[in-house]
């Protein structure tokens, strides 16, 4: 109910900001065009109507499923980004796996030796991942990887496959190589969190009585981590890396623009900059449904993952 | 006088008792122990911290005294030469007058003078912004604290939906909204960063609330607006100043960010993210000094900011006074 309110005044705020910015008349039609083609221009986009009327008409039509026509494309907005959108999903699903499959080692690595160089190492990198502006971390890549050393392509999607109808790039060794750099840059900040996230969840556990009496009992310590402590640790870590994938679908704005990788993100600054309405609204009105989603998800995968959770809601 | 008046002095006064052992030895004899010094004292145990605190005074006295530290008025087209663009950092400028230490740009400005100035943008914004958002943060947090209720869940209420959503995207929502410039880029940030000062400055209030000070302010039928200001606002600054010091440099990363965008600053005043972003295009041809430098200062301003604020949340936390 409440999520439904916040759709609404996202819309209206968005819907009435973006009006007031400017006249996008003025940058789609080409200034040669005569006085009768311009009004023509202004009565196809709908722009003569007032402001109320022309929201009245957005909601009327969005709750078709319709989100207007992107004034540059000229094609339906909502259209416009489903397309880009696998390749945001993709590259963001990519950044998450790095974040998960390096974080929880290294952050088990920090938190069972705590004082060890290596431990050190991994926090002070962890430190670094935090307060690295994401922009920079990209261009240092790409400077490095691609310009120096040459080893990886620096822009765009490469080849992509087709799985179950969806484009990809994963499968192939070409769009494997373009994937890398930008699917690194955005899982730097993640994969500090899951660093810090692990090694804290792993030196309370270590210090929990279940511990001392799985050792007790003659397990194994590879039996004593991989099954008691890794499961006790991983309610956080779903919980807080879950609620950071919309963060990542976020910030893939920052990495689309410097990798030029064609997703949503980048789609939202070309439209900025061109003032295509109808596409900044659809935009926004996407990704609030989809943090709304993805909240619901987390909240779900809790309560299969926490018994406590799953009992409490069972009786209650 | 008034009993909070020297509550936050009590506040640090009840170390541990190994500390005050501690503390008598490492003062010099004859001189009094106020809270300032024994913050100092504190705050100078971590070595990385005192770096982060020098490196940083150095970077504001860059960009206090940018204008005359700058070998070059980088905005001053006159002193520009385009026959001197994108030279290598340590060439010479074609007149021979002056050596480019980090080279030049594509306009043929001297890196090295771009960057002062550039800090002294990114700086500046980011403090301001700061100060700003805590001013808007603070008393939000407090009233909501204060008069509880209805006040209370709406404000609360807001900033929870605001900070559901990742701090880039609504900055940028912002600004596509408002376009661009320096006052609007400070209030997109201010929006973005009040939220964290509400929350935190309520959790504090809400514990002050309830203690004597309060209550006895409350007898004396004080006005709401000074119990809060003068009572209430004083005990919960700790906190806060440790917030404030991480944000600012939150708040000079996404600032770059969206400058970088080409959403932020105008070209005009150009901050360190304006320089990058300026710089990116050359750094795929192997030109890495336009972009490279800037980032470097970007960096160690964050990296300090950052490093004295986590030595100050150490020092000014009373459940980690050892």
């Amino acid at each position: 109910m409440q999520s439904i309110v916040v759709l609404f005044v996202m819309s209206a705020l968005v819907f009435v900001g973006v009006y007031a910015i400017g006249n996008p008349v003025d940058i789609l039609i080409n200034p040669q065009a005569d006085q009768e083609d311009i009004e023509r221009a202004i009565k196809g986009l709908g722009l003569d109507k007032p402001l109320w009327e022309q929201y009245l008409v957005f909601l009327q039509r969005a709750a078709a499923g319709d989100l207007g026509k992107s004034f540059a494309f000229n094609v339906p907005a909502i259209q416009l980004i489903l397309e880009r959108m696998p390749a945001t999903l993709e590259l963001a699903t990519a950044a998450m796996v790095i974040a998960i499959v390096l974080g929880i080692p290294l952050g088990l690595l920090a938190g069972l030796k705590p004082e060890s160089l290596g431990a050190r190492t991994i926090m002070a990198g962890s430190i670094l991942g935090f307060s690295l502006p994401t922009f920079w971390v990209g261009l240092m890549l790409i400077m490095v990887f691609s310009v120096h050393l040459g080893w990886l392509p620096s822009n765009g999607r490469g080849p992509t496959t087709d799985l179950l109808g969806i484009p990809v790039s994963f499968l192939s060794w070409a769009g494997l190589r373009h994937l890398v750099l930008p699917a690194t840059n955005l899982a730097l900040f993640n994969l500090a969190l899951v660093i810090r996230l692990t090694r804290s969840g792993t030196r309370e556990a270590m210090l929990q009585d279940y511990v001392k009496y799985a050792r007790a009992k003659g397990l194994s310590d590879a039996r004593v981590i991989g099954v008691h402590v890794l499961k006790n640790i991983s309610i956080p870590i779903v919980t807080v890396t879950g609620l950071q994938f919309g963060a990542l679908i976020a910030f893939a704005i920052v990495t689309e623009s410097i990798f030029a990788w064609p997703g949503m993100g980048k789609l939202l600054i070309d439209s900025i900059n061109v003032l295509d309405r109808p596409v900044i609204v659809a935009y926004l009105l996407i990704i609030v449904t989809l943090f709304i989603a993805i909240n619901l998800a987390v909240d779900l995968l809790y309560s299969v993952l926490d018994p406590r959770v799953r009992l409490a809601d069972a009786k209650g | 006088m008034t009993p909070p008046a020297d509550t936050p002095a009590a506040s640090t006064e009840h170390p541990a008792p190994a500390a005050a052992v501690d503390l008598a030895a490492s003062v010099p004899a004859g001189t009094e122990e106020t809270p300032f010094r024994r913050l100092a004292v504190d705050f100078a145990a971590s070595r990385l911290a005192v770096l982060g605190l020098v490196l940083f005074a150095a970077i504001l006295f860059v960009a206090i005294f940018a204008p005359l530290l700058s070998p070059q008025n980088p905005y001053d087209l006159a002193q520009l030469d385009v026959l001197d663009s994108r030279l290598e950092p340590g060439a010479r400028s074609g007149d021979g007058k002056h050596v480019f230490w980090l080279g030049t740009d594509d306009q043929g400005r001297d890196m090295l003078s771009a960057i002062f100035y550039g800090i002294r943008i990114s700086l500046g914004v980011g403090v301001i912004a700061t100060l700003g958002a805590l001013a808007l943060g603070m008393t939000l947090g407090l009233a909501a604290a204060y008069f509880g209720g209805r006040t209370d869940s709406i404000i609360m209420r807001i900033a929870d939906i605001q900070l559901s959503f990742p701090a880039i995207l609504i900055a940028l929502v912002l600004l596509a909204v408002l376009g661009q410039g320096i006052d609007k880029i400070i209030i997109a940030l201010l929006a973005v960063q009040w939220a964290y000062y509400a929350r935190t400055v309520r959790s504090a209030a809400l514990v002050e609330r309830s203690k004597e000070y309060i209550e006895a302010a409350t007898c004396l039928a004080l006005p709401a607006r000074r119990i809060l200001f003068r009572h209430l606002m004083p005990n919960c600054l700790p906190p806060l100043i440790v917030v404030a010091t991480v944000q600012v440099a939150h708040a000079i990363a996404l600032e770059a960010t969206l400058s970088f965008l080409g959403l932020g600053l105008p070209i005009t005043e150009p901050s360190l993210g304006l320089l990058i972003a300026n710089g990116f295009t050359y750094l795929l041809s192997g030109k890495y000094w336009i972009s490279f430098f800037p980032g470097v200062a970007l960096l160690l301003t964050i990296v300090s900011i950052n490093l004295v604020g986590d030595q100050l949340r150490d020092v000014l936390n009373p459940r980690l006074q050892r």
